[in-house]
């Protein structure tokens, strides 16, 4: 078991490497980050000495030392346009976007298993076909789209619901969050209603393709003759067994939340980290871009890491090798 | 000359009884009774003539200036107060007409999804089948980057491309083939891997035929039927990942707008009431992508033995 999570570890140590070099080197071959920082009317003798300060004469292999060594001080360089620290500008905004995507997460999987639980137990029923076909139209429905109809039917037409921010926010513990207040929670649901939608489509699919595995088999039979409820079958003796796909899908779709939240952000102007990528990719605001992709990444490749951690505590049969 | 002939009648014979055979298959007998699937297929078949003759039945080209008037900006779809027969969905902020639009933006956007998933079944299968075929090196190294590739949701390496590529086409071609490759590819390796077994592979490889023909002759035509489910939902998901990309402004360029790209323009102007100039063109882009997805579901189900 160690020695799986130190192999893990390594592996997931490796894959950030790989990122950083991609990232950098991309990132060197577009454009002049010089130029983004003089003045627009800058002598040429200014502009050399910016990229000598910067580092930016000396050949790429020194330039990635040098930009690794920044990164495990976690120094990836200021935002051109808020001049202070890029990764502290990402930290900044972060409890606000996992807020949202935890927040969406919960919606999705309180919905999706039981409607998915049913739809596998009973697949003739029509309410079942009918939940199929509506999670198909959940997987098809551009999300912005989704948003913006959110939008206008519950804050222009109805007005409800606000439109945008994240209304009144209370500190917990150094976090800020805006769940727990009332305002805070209204200005919540509509953007969390719209990134959940995708997902809790595909956890019900997978739910009901698991579930109708699992309902042939022979343990089911027998649970059924011993004469248990069927709600103990379904929920305790199926969905059991059903789990282990969901999760690691489940690990996938967290990650699928996280990038859509940049949608969901940009269009409910929610002050996350999506929203800055996306201000910042307009802006080209390069140093910001850079750290939320690595912050980004270090985000997936944990939430792997303890995906596959997670599948020997549900199933121990799973062999580690 | 008669050789010719008697070639080109055994194959249109052959391609007949291909037919009779699929109109009496299991799959065509099922599809008959599954009201999604053909509802689907109705959906993609509107959706191609509409791409393909659709500019001729519609009032106007949206992006020749000559045929727009400003004068007729902001007009309610025809059922409205004040709409136009003429324009049947409305108009935008400037008077070009929506549903104009829209068949010109599904040109695109069907464009793009169908472009995109070529380039990556083509890329993905090679790919595949040189993994599984080969082994060794070569296939852990196309492995080890599908693997690290997954780690990733699929919109946002694409974002990232764009953001560094900049709008435009062929670059969104560029960054759907980079994320859409991977799936055939683990799909074909596998499907190869199970196929080199196989005792008529042993008798073409006695035989001494180079590696090129046994991949591409003798196996790919046996892997190919497993890429077939994944093409089809591919289009739909590359449909919706452009237009998300466009949504974000990194995807196609102002001048040849798909539709995602027309839900944004019309997203600048919903807060002033003009609700139709963004919610036709998404609407659209549900119908397209869920009749792609309802006739890919169902074939997923059929030539998934596992399900039966």
């Amino acid at each position: 078991m160690i020695k799986y999570i130190f192999k893990r570890f390594y592996h997931m140590i490796l894959v950030l490497f790989i990122v950083s070099i991609i990232v950098f080197f991309v990132m060197s071959f577009t454009g002049d980050p010089v130029l983004m920082l003089v003045p627009l009317d800058a002598t040429q003798a200014q502009i050399d000495a910016a990229r000598i300060e910067l580092g930016l004469d000396q050949p790429l292999l020194v330039q990635y030392g040098i930009f690794l060594k920044n990164l495990l001080r976690g120094d990836l360089g200021n935002s051109y346009a808020f001049k202070q620290s890029a990764i502290k500008l990402i930290i900044e905004r972060m409890p606000a976007t996992f807020e949202l995507v935890v927040f969406s997460i919960i919606i999705s999987i309180f919905l999706a298993i039981p409607l998915g639980v049913y739809a596998g137990a009973y697949p003739k029923k029509r309410s079942s076909k009918t939940i199929m076909l509506a999670s198909l139209l959940g997987i098809s429905l551009p999300n912005f789209w989704v948003g913006m109809m959110l939008i206008f039917i519950f804050a222009v037409q109805l007005q409800v619901m606000p439109s945008f921010g994240r209304g009144d926010i209370i500190e917990i513990v150094g976090l800020r969050l805006s769940i727990l207040t009332k305002d805070g929670l209204k200005h919540l649901i509509l953007p969390a209603v719209m990134l959940s939608i995708q997902s809790m489509a595909v956890l019900l699919r997978l739910t009901r393709a698991g579930m109708m595995e699992v309902m042939k088999q022979d343990f089911i039979k027998f649970a059924r003759a011993k004469g248990a409820l069927t709600r103990t079958i379904l929920f305790k003796h199926a969905l059991k067994n059903v789990l282990i796909p969901v999760i690691t899908v489940f690990g996938i779709q967290i990650g699928k939340i996280i990038a859509f939240a940049t949608v969901t952000e940009t269009i409910f102007a929610w002050p996350g980290m999506g929203k800055l990528l996306i201000d910042s990719i307009n802006r080209s605001d390069r140093p910001v871009i850079v750290a939320y992709l690595l912050v980004v990444s270090f985000i997936f490749v944990c939430l792997n890491f303890f995906v596959d951690l997670m599948y020997t505590f549900i199933d121990p049969r799973i062999d580690l090798r | 000359m008669t050789k010719l002939k008697i070639g080109v009648l055994s194959a249109s014979v052959n391609a007949e009884n291909k037919w009779s055979q699929f109109l009496q298959s299991e799959f065509y007998f099922n599809y008959k009774r599954n009201i999604a699937a053909i509802a689907g297929t109705i959906l993609i078949i509107l959706f191609l003539l509409m791409a393909t003759v659709g500019p001729l039945l519609v009032p106007q080209n949206p992006y020749n200036l000559q045929e727009i008037s400003i004068l007729d900006a902001y007009k309610p779809p025809a059922w409205a107060e004040d709409g136009e027969l003429r324009y049947l969905l409305g108009t935008d902020s400037q008077g070009r007409d929506i549903l104009s639009s829209i068949v010109y933006g599904t040109r695109v956007s069907l464009f793009i999804g169908i472009t995109g998933m070529l380039f990556s079944c083509i890329i993905g299968t090679v790919l595949g089948l040189v993994a599984g075929f080969f082994g060794g090196k070569i296939d852990s190294l196309i492995m080890r980057i599908a693997d690290i590739q997954l780690s990733f949701p699929a919109t946002l390496i694409a974002l990232f491309i764009m953001s560094i590529s900049g709008r435009g086409i062929v670059n969104l071609l560029i960054a759907l083939t980079l994320v859409g490759w991977v799936i055939y590819a683990r799909t074909v390796r596998g499907a190869t891997l199970a196929e080199k077994k196989k005792e008529y592979i042993e008798a073409v490889k006695v035989i001494g035929l180079p590696n090129y023909k046994i991949l591409f002759k003798h196996i790919l035509p046996n892997v190919f039927t497993s890429t077939i489910v994944i093409a089809t939902i591919q289009v739909g998901s590359f449909v919706l990942t452009e237009a998300t990309l466009s949504f974000l402004g990194v995807g196609v360029p102002v001048t040849r707008p798909s539709l995602g790209l027309l839900v944004k323009n019309g997203y600048d102007v919903l807060f002033s009431g003009l609700w139709w100039a963004s919610t036709f063109p998404g609407l659209f882009i549900m119908l397209l992508v869920f009749g792609i997805n309802m006739l890919g579901d169902f074939m997923r189900d059929e030539l998934n033995p596992r399900l039966k």
